[in-house]
């Protein structure tokens, strides 16, 4: 195996780290009406703390989860430098909805705890929602995009627009993507907390997953018949019974082996992606001539081989630090421990 | 206006907004983390406090560093598409690293520090914060090493076959001359900004203590102006200390910018002519008039002083901007390489940008080294001074230092120009074809309103959470044995 392919394999595990941990996150945030709104809420306060709840599940793990996206986009850019430049100059108001969607996110959780007022959490809450919902979508169109192929020329420039990209398949991936951090996130809520809480996200987790399955299934199902290999029809097929199993788990109360499922449910989808796009790495649906490959698209052996010296070095203490983090913050949350909101200050002197 | 100028003109929007976070995030992790670890030695109540509340306003600030800074990784590929396919190989690996050494640190450290009160084990929490501190630090070493390629490309090959300039030597990349000494300047610039934020922010909260005691006739000591006292001192220090470090390796870098973009250095001063060795290039405070050559007036001018900027030889000669445009266009002009082709007028930045940004950033940094030098004689000997004046120095002392790092950042970058990459690619060849005018004008706008209206959110949750002042003291739990059922000590 060349460098070039092993990077691809590389990028690969970027993004399923990036989907599997920021897809809970994304999760969460979309849920943040559901689990902290009145359907399930006794009043207002309540609502609040249940919100607090559900933020403080991610609180400590959600801007290391993010870096993942970082990582992928940095070797994306050294790995594959035309993939990149491809990529986010054609994607590009895509990509603008995804970065305003994670800034206006990422400062929801960060500054709405920050003051007591009512209209201000409100904002920020719609901020954390669609700020987690508009990213899930868009990622899902644009990746699907990209396993499918999208109009590039010659001289390896998109000559697309927007509404190229929002085709049924691509926004079948969208809905897909939507469907299945639902069901990971409230997965994850049901294994992060105690008490009511935990039981709905349960039931969330069941009604939700139920529609992500069948989405699933139908879109990979699309994607190999069109162009599958038998080992993408391997991944989809353990796709699929992983999210069976997890549903399955998730109804009999074993949570952790129903966050195992969703995570492996979405690995494997995206282990289906990157073999169906193999060895192309942005197919040009123009001409086949003008695919980019991993052959064509990527750096050369040298700065390949300084990265992945680098990689194999520090990717393992990344696992382990970041993976000690969840260790710390393992143990369940319930309403109680969520601190009462600091009364609306009078400024001292 | 073109699609090139908004691209420079998104660029440039972002980026010096991004970069308003990213030197206080610098300087004030190192300062919290100080005053962290002071607690973990000495358990004197003031320290906690201080960690404590330097530390949300040291978050508030991190959070629209971190968002802007995702919108920088992806503008290269959005924006400069061209530039990322020809630098991909060099620039793409010091990025790529930063992501997996100096994110991951920063971000998942942070984490634990925000939520790790009454979780970890006091000495390990304060260390987290000095990995969140090293981990600004790697990311500037990596984002800057890709920064001085373009500014001084070195360690690489231009294959004539793919167009692309391509990777041979990354520890060259990595130790190249003007990264050496860009990376101290940057990091004691942000120091100077971190501690700029913790003078002027603990200046102000002692000089109201104070008053207030002195109006209700208590005694000064019983309030927390003595602890408002110390930080602005320690604040003070740092602030003369980094200023000190930010002199030298700016001279040094003076010299390095004369060898390597000698025209960078003739557009600092607006040099037209050159001036031979012995006569001594003066160095200009104001210039009235226009800076294209034809009258410029300086109205203060220190002899010699541009000579030695450049040469450290108070008599040294400094080629001026007409003979070094000959001289480019000779180099460059007739070089054949394509990526050139657009520069038929001039290799010349826009000169009146560059001479007072450069004066911006050397004066406001001199006159926040002023301030913290006035106020360390004010506070001498425990004093709590409440002069008025002091109340707008305590404005001041945040906002010198970063808008001196943010004008530095504009001399550097529209001194590189017309290139991107110095000498080999103009920067009207590096933006992105498949691009059109709408979308960037789009993406434009998105960014110029949706950064206008989080700095003010921002600065008002900062100064709401600057008036209030240090939480009390509170005994801090003890992670072995508290109740598992007590609320969190911090939450979201």
């Amino acid at each position: 195996m060349d460098l070039a392919t092993f990077w691809f394999i590389v990028l690969g595990v970027l993004w399923t780290g990036y989907l599997v941990l920021e897809g809970f996150d994304f999760g969460v945030g979309m849920l943040m009406p559901v689990l902290g709104g009145k359907r399930y809420a006794a009043d207002a306060a309540d609502a609040e703390k249940r919100r607090r709840v559900l933020l403080n599940t991610i609180g400590p793990v959600w801007d290391g989860n993010e870096v993942w996206v970082l990582t992928a986009g940095g070797a994306t850019f050294a790995a594959f430098p035309h993939w990149y430049a491809t990529l986010f100059s054609g994607f590009y108001l895509p990509l603008l909805l995804i970065l305003v969607a994670l800034i206006v996110r990422n400062l929801g959780f960060e500054y709405r705890h920050k003051r007591p007022e009512a209209r201000w959490k409100a904002r920020w809450d719609l901020a954390i929602f669609w700020g987690s919902l508009v990213p899930a979508l868009l990622w899902g169109v644009a990746l699907t995009n990209i396993v499918r192929g999208v109009p590039i020329d010659a001289n390896k420039e998109y000559t697309g627009n927007l509404f190229t990209l929002l085709n049924p398949a691509g926004l079948l991936g969208g809905l897909v993507f939507v469907t299945l951090f639902l069901t990971h996130g409230a997965i994850f809520v049901a294994l992060k907390t105690d008490g009511k809480i935990r039981h709905e996200a349960r039931q969330v987790a069941e009604r939700v997953g139920v529609v992500a399955a069948v989405l699933a299934v139908a879109l990979l199902l699309w994607l190999g018949l069109t162009d599958g290999k038998l080992a993408s029809w391997v991944t989809t097929v353990v796709a699929a019974a992983a999210l069976l199993g997890a549903l399955a788990a998730n109804r009999v109360g074993r949570e952790g082996w129903a966050f195992i499922g969703t995570a492996v449910t979405i690995a494997m989808a995206v282990a289906t992606y990157f073999l169906v796009l193999f060895p192309n790495v942005m197919p040009s649906s123009t001409n086949p001539d003008w695919n980019l490959t991993i052959a064509n698209a990527s750096s050369t052996d040298y700065t390949l081989k300084v990265m992945t010296i680098v990689a194999l070095i520090f990717t393992p203490i990344v696992l382990m630090y970041q993976g000690w983090t969840y260790w710390v913050f393992r143990k369940r949350l319930t309403v109680k421990h969520i601190p009462e909101d600091a009364p609306r200050e009078t400024v001292s002197r | 206006m073109d699609a090139t100028d908004l691209a420079r003109w998104q660029f440039a929007i972002t980026t010096v907004y991004h970069f308003l976070f990213v030197p206080i995030t610098i300087g004030m992790s190192l300062i919290v983390a100080v005053f962290h670890t002071a607690w973990v030695r000495t358990h004197n109540p003031q320290w906690m406090r201080l960690a404590k509340f330097f530390g949300k306003l040291f978050l508030i600030n991190f959070a629209l560093g971190l968002v802007t800074g995702i919108v920088q990784e992806f503008q290269f590929g959005m924006n400069w598409s061209d530039y990322s396919r020809f630098v991909g190989d060099i620039f793409g690996a010091p990025l790529a690293i930063e992501a997996l050494l100096a994110f991951f640190l920063e971000s998942t450290f942070l984490g634990l520090w925000i939520f790790g009160w009454g979780r970890l084990p006091e000495k390990l929490h304060a260390t987290t914060m000095w990995l969140v501190h090293i981990g600004t630090v790697l990311s500037a070493y990596f984002i800057l090493a890709a920064n001085s390629f373009m500014q001084h490309p070195v360690g690489y090959t231009y294959n004539a076959a793919s167009g692309r300039a391509e990777l041979t030597d990354f520890f060259a990349v990595l130790t190249n001359k003007v990264q050496l000494v860009t990376f101290p300047h940057v990091i004691f610039a942000a120091y100077m900004a971190g501690a700029g934020v913790v003078m002027g922010v603990s200046l102000w909260l002692m000089r109201r203590e104070a008053k207030a005691a002195a109006d209700d006739a208590q005694d000064v000591a019983r309030t927390d102006a003595p602890m408002y006292r110390t930080a602005t001192r320690i604040g003070a220090v740092l602030t003369l200390v980094a200023a000190v470090g930010v002199t030298i390796t700016g001279d040094v870098q003076g010299k390095i910018m004369t060898e390597v973009q000698p025209m960078k250095m003739a557009a600092a001063e607006g040099l037209y002519e050159s001036v031979p060795a012995g006569d001594g290039a003066p160095f200009s405070v104001l210039t009235v008039g226009s800076l294209d050559g034809s009258h410029a007036n300086a109205i203060i001018e220190i002899p010699g002083l541009l000579s030695f900027l450049a040469t450290g030889n108070f008599e040294g000669a400094v080629r001026g901007i007409n003979d070094l445009k000959t001289e480019y266009a000779k180099t460059y002009g007739a070089s054949g390489n394509p990526r050139v082709a657009d520069v038929a007028t001039a290799f010349v930045p826009n000169i009146p940008t560059t001479y007072w940004t450069f004066r911006l950033m050397i004066g406001l940094g001199i006159v926040t080294a002023l301030i913290a030098i006035a106020v360390l004689w004010l506070t001498r000997k425990g004093r709590t001074p409440t002069a008025r004046w002091l109340a707008y120095a305590a404005v001041a002392a945040p906002l010198l230092p970063v808008f001196a790092n943010s004008f530095g950042w504009i001399f550097t970058e529209v001194g590189r120009q017309p290139w991107l990459v110095f000498g080999l690619m103009t920067t009207a060849n590096g933006v992105s074809p498949s691009v059109s005018m709408g979308e960037v004008i789009t993406s434009m706008v998105v960014f110029t309103l949706l950064y206008g209206a989080l700095a003010v959110v921002e600065i008002k949750l900062f100064l709401h959470y600057v008036r209030k002042g240090a939480e009390p003291f509170e005994e801090p739990q003890d992670p072995a044995d508290r109740d598992e059922d007590a609320p969190l000590v911090f939450a979201y």
